[in-house]
């Protein structure tokens, strides 16, 4: 069969490696980018069939247009009080984002995740959601906490691994579990927590429950199985769940094209799956909070889940490991066309007479000082440079229920190990 | 009973009690599984709690662990052991490591079923013995019944046991013990000690291992399918060997093991799976540590191959008779 061809005159076959249209020293220009204006994307009803959602799988949800003004069949008609509580929510976590990297690099901790740019996704999110609604987060959903006002210095203690750390200083920083905040244990293993979410959803369903469950992972994490196991079960059970994929361009120094984001949106995974597939301007807090109520009435109601791909910008590097500047364009953050979640919502707010920039400086001091105060309390009770705070038995703790003989064994020859060397 | 209606009956008299057991797993619903362990539970516990699934390992077992953290204590089954490998990033970095990276908050009570071993011409793609991959992970236990009364209530034991199992079920022993002689026909469990079955709730403790046979000269450690290998030669054999049924890999019965070593001072292990890096390397190692003064021959290791499981060629690859019977009588040589 392939002896006939030889021979004959066929052009050579080449490979396609994406390739990111900016890199270090280029200048971004983004007016390749097709943005639909806001309040241009039609509201299904909760119960749309999957097949007529297409083409939300490849518009953009948005709300806030170019003035700031609220627009549209989006517009979910929130309070001056709720849109200012995701303001501060923003607000702290930007600020506390802010002050834990500074003490990455003071020392003070070995690693830090910052979401700048990016709180326009969880947090309007979690605004949206039930408290008793579960949360199966990535690495950068430090928001959802934030939004469930759970204790900075508890957050803080988990990063300095400290005496106060509930997790026994087992886990990288960031990487939180706080069961009573409804948010699940944080894995480093990518997308894991995708099927996870919908078992969580499926046994709610199961037993008759009213919570439902929601996933985030990042573009890039799209490619991994456990995103596409999680997907054709959602899909078979109508699981409620609400997947999210956050699409920050970068998966650390590799660009969204190699997630497959050439070929085609992260929302229109879900076509492939008849699932609902949204994609919201990720830097529309409104918007966002719109497509997670939509979701959840959807979920709910027994309509099934929901893919929403959350359009946005990684301003800063992935981590305090990453050095942006050595892949990618310095401009990109600056020219992002969709603008700052923050300043977004803040000129809104103005706009509609419900803040104004004093309040908004004031505001930016108090969360600035709110955070200061849980970073003292928290360095009260160490920090991860200062060496090791835990009791070296909780190294042998909840590994089983009940410590096994070699468990016991092993503790027992460390303990030795450790008073023979003098420690 | 036989091994499968043992099986079968641990996991309907465990969700007759905990209306949070739920069994999932491809095939497992209507039609009851391949091998018909789930058969009936279906239609005696209802779709929601019973029910296929897609044919995805790590969406299976995925699931089951955001089941567990909603509070449910799912029972998921993986067809063969040889397709476990898709689920192992959920198994051995969600599930078993849960309890401890969340320090309690969140807890994976899941038992993953799985048939496993050779002996039944399923070529190298329906079976391998994996154990070794899931003792060698902190978090994780191992269990494997040899006979009908233990499947059952090993079974029993790792579904109401609060940390992740893995509950290996040696196919080729699921209708009768086979004794390695594959040209002789099987007798079937019903004429067997170990068929008579409890119809209700009773439970063998995991860690705990069994002496099948006492004995002065040596001490042979098994488990599943190879015990009743091991107790066929040591009928054949003429010598007095103590053959203990390890029951569970992790937790181990150390106690157990070391006594029969400590007054044997021989000490063969056997098992179907590879040899190196194979859970008889940690068995040879652990009976160094504890009964080195007592031995009186090196500790032998009768074992597959290391290669992957041939199909035409199973019987030159399984440890059978006479590989175990060479071991014996080097070991008593010695």
């Amino acid at each position: 069969m392939a002896d006939d061809r030889a021979g004959r005159n066929l052009p050579p076959l080449t490979l396609h490696v994406p390739e990111p249209r900016f890199r270090p020293g280029d200048a971004a220009d983004f007016t390749h980018f097709e943005i639909p204006p806001a309040g241009d994307s039609p509201r299904p009803p909760i119960d749309a069939a999957p097949d007529d959602m297409r083409g939300h799988s490849y518009g953009l949800v948005r709300v806030l247009d170019e003035q700031g003004d609220a627009v549209g069949p989006w517009d979910p008609r929130l309070s001056p009080d709720r849109l200012l509580r995701i303001l501060r929510h923003m607000a702290l976590t930007r600020a506390f984002d802010e002050r834990m990297y500074r003490a990455q690099r003071q020392g003070k901790t070995s690693f830090y995740m910052k979401c700048t740019g990016e709180e326009g996704t969880c947090i309007p999110a979690t605004h949206a959601l039930d408290r008793g609604d579960m949360v199966f987060p990535s690495y950068r959903q430090q928001g959802v906490l934030i939004a469930r006002d759970w204790p900075l210095a508890d957050m803080m203690c988990q990063i300095y691994s400290n005496s106060g750390d509930r997790l026994k200083g087992r886990q990288m920083p960031i990487m939180y579990s706080a069961r009573e905040a409804g948010f699940f244990s944080i894995s480093g293993n990518l997308a894991t927590q995708y099927p996870q979410a919908v078992g969580w959803a499926m046994a709610s369903a199961a037993k008759g429950d009213t919570r439902i469950a929601t996933a985030w992972c990042g573009e890039g994490s799209t490619a991994e199985g456990d995103f596409h196991s999680a997907l054709t079960f959602a899909s078979v059970y109508r699981a409620p769940v609400i997947l999210n994929v956050v699409n920050n361009q970068w998966a650390i120094s590799s660009f969204s094209g190699f997630a497959g984001a050439e070929a085609t949106t992260f929302a229109a995974r879900a076509v492939g799956y008849g699932i609902a597939g949204l994609r919201v301007d990720g830097n529309d807090a409104l918007a966002v909070y719109a497509a997670t109520e939509w979701a959840a009435e959807r979920a709910r109601g027994n309509h099934g889940p929901t893919l929403i791909e959350h359009f946005t910008y990684r301003s800063e590097g992935h981590s305090t490991s990453d050095d942006p500047t050595k892949y990618r364009s310095a401009e990109e953050r600056t020219a992002w066309p969709l603008g700052d979640p923050i300043a977004r919502l803040k000129a809104h707010l103005i706009r509609i007479g419900a803040w104004d920039e004093d309040r908004h400086a004031a505001m930016d001091k108090e969360v600035a000082e709110e955070v200061r105060a849980a970073a003292r309390e928290a360095e009260k009770q160490g920090i991860l440079g200062d060496g090791m705070h835990q009791p070296f038995d909780t190294m042998f703790e909840d590994v089983f229920e009940e410590m096994p003989w070699h468990l016991k064994e092993q503790s027992a020859q460390m303990h030795a190990e450790r008073e023979a060397a003098g420690i | 009973m036989n091994m499968i209606q043992a099986i079968n009956s641990a996991i309907d008299v465990c969700m007759d009690r905990d209306p949070d057991i739920i069994v999932t797993g491809e095939d497992v619903g209507y039609f009851g599984g391949v091998f018909k362990a789930t058969e009936g539970l279906q239609r005696k516990y209802g779709k929601t709690r019973v029910f296929d699934t897609p044919i995805t390992e790590c969406g299976i077992i995925g699931v089951a662990v955001g089941m567990a953290a909603y509070g449910l204590r799912p029972v998921p089954e993986i067809q063969f052991a040889d397709y476990i490998y898709p689920a192992l990033d959920q198994i051995v970095s969600e599930a078993a490591r849960l309890r401890y990276r969340s320090a309690g908050e969140y807890t994976a009570p899941i038992t993953v079923r799985s048939p496993f071993g050779g002996g039944i011409f399923g070529g190298q793609t329906h079976s391998q013995s994996p154990e070794g991959i899931f003792t060698h992970v902190a978090g994780l236990k191992t269990v494997i019944p040899s006979t009908p009364y233990d499947a059952k209530g090993l079974l029993i034991s790792a579904i109401e046991d609060n940390d992740p199992v893995i509950f290996f079920e040696p196919k080729r022993i699921y209708n009768g013990p086979f004794d390695g002689h594959y040209d002789r026909p099987v007798t079937p469990w019903a004429k067997h000690p170990a068929s008579a079955v409890p119809e209700g709730h009773y439970r063998i403790p995991l860690g705990k291992a069994a002496i099948v046979r006492p004995g002065d000269d040596l001490t042979i450690l098994a488990y599943g399918t190879m015990v009743h290998v091991a107790a066929g030669v040591i009928a054949d054999s003429g010598v007095d060997a103590e053959l203990i049924d390890l029951r569970t890999l992790v937790p181990l019965d150390i106690e157990t093991i070391a006594a029969s070593v400590r007054k044997t001072g021989r000490c063969i292990v056997v098992h179907e799976a590879t040899k190196t890096s194979g859970f008889g390397a940690e068995l040879s190692s652990l009976v160094q540590e504890h009964c080195f003064h007592s031995l009186e021959a090196p500790v032998q290791r009768v074992t597959g191959w290391d290669t992957p499981y041939p199909h035409s060629l199973e019987w030159a690859y399984f440890p059978g008779p006479v590989r175990l019977g060479q071991a014996i009588k080097r070991v008593m040589e010695d």
